[in-house]
């Protein structure tokens, strides 16, 4: 729903780190996507090819890692990847638990040329 | 020749940074900030009125009113007695941090004791965007159905209480609380949870001892 306005804060992101390394031209973009956050990769893609054009980025690759989600267990230290809404730990069916992966939303790299 | 220049930024760190801003804004004026989320039509207006008239007394309270559009909530806030913003977000799902920014410079934050910020009506976008409020609360209610936290657990997962609004309709719709409270307790263990009925008025004052509590509790550590 709000990919728009997301995707931009992509653009400036990327538009300003091609500044600084005086690149003329932004030819992939690296983006991490954890599981638990709600970003759809086609509606992304979609803006992208609108808010890129005429830009250094325009016509640069988006490129998607997904992140699982990865869960600590804080009663019995167990570690685990859940595939489910029930986040509780399998070993010890403790809830008190810790999301250390799959809520990661970041830009991880550009390249340039 | 390409090179690749790594970058560890977070996509909403624009957000994150204002919403830090708007925070410290809000603890140097002493206000506690709370960030009201639900669906349309759960019934969040009608809970900030509930609000304001039993409070007004005690608390001085400002309300920003985030909406796609028109001043209608805004409108019923001032006239339950609060100071109240309008922020039209035309169009846009969900308030974010510099939205809430503008809203609080026309504010008289010095005068206020709580600030309820009402998100736009949904339960998707809003959980995604802080905004430097303190707490978030969540307002569910009976008629959307038992089967919301399943559906939108990243709502679910990300507040810090939660109300059951009219509970009055229990009897004539299908709604297994049971079922409905397993499905929060999964997703946000031992959530502080206020069933009630803005229109029987039953349930409302556990849920204002907290907001009071809340507010209290905020004070002291600023001080």
């Amino acid at each position: 729903m709000h990919e728009l306005s997301i995707t931009e804060s992509i653009l400036e992101i990327a538009l300003r780190h091609a500044a600084e390394a005086e690149a003329e031209k932004i030819t992939d973009i690296h983006l991490v996507i954890g599981k638990l956050s709600s970003i759809v990769d086609d509606s992304v893609q979609f803006y992208w090819d609108i808010v890129s054009d005429g830009t250094a980025a325009q016509g640069a690759v988006l490129h998607f890692r997904r992140v699982r989600i990865e869960i600590v267990c804080q009663a019995c230290g167990e570690s685990y990847h859940p595939e489910e809404l029930d986040l509780s730990c399998p070993a010890c069916g403790s809830r008190d638990v810790r999301i250390v992966a799959g809520e990661e939303f970041r830009l991880e790299a550009i390249e340039v040329e | 020749m390409k090179e690749r220049i790594p970058i560890v930024e977070k996509i909403l760190s624009a957000n994150d940074h204002i919403a830090a801003q708007n925070k410290s804004t809000l603890d140097s004026a002493g206000v506690l900030g709370l960030n009201f989320m639900a669906s349309p039509g759960a019934g969040k207006t009608s809970l900030i009125e509930h609000t304001i008239k039993k409070l007004k007394d005690r608390l001085k309270l400002g309300v920003i009113d985030g909406d796609v559009a028109t001043s209608i909530d805004a409108d019923r806030a001032a006239a339950a007695g609060a100071q109240s913003v309008q922020i039209n977000t035309g169009g846009e799902c969900h308030l974010d941090a510099i939205m809430l920014q503008g809203a609080l410079s026309e504010l008289p934050l010095e005068e206020i004791d709580l600030l309820i910020v009402e998100n736009v009506g949904n339960l998707i976008c809003p959980a995604s965007f802080k905004l430097g409020t303190h707490k978030s609360v969540l307002i569910a209610s009976v008629p959307e159905g038992d089967d919301k936290p399943y559906k939108y657990p990243g709502m679910y997962r990300g507040v810090e209480a939660l109300v059951i609004n009219k509970i009055d309709l229990l009897p004539y719709v299908e709604f297994d609380m049971e079922y409905f409270r397993q499905g929060v307790e999964l997703l946000n263990p031992g959530l502080v949870t206020f069933p009630l009925s803005c229109r029987t008025d039953e349930g409302l004052d556990a849920y204002l001892a907290w907001v009071e509590t809340e507010v209290e509790a905020h004070r002291r550590v600023g001080q």
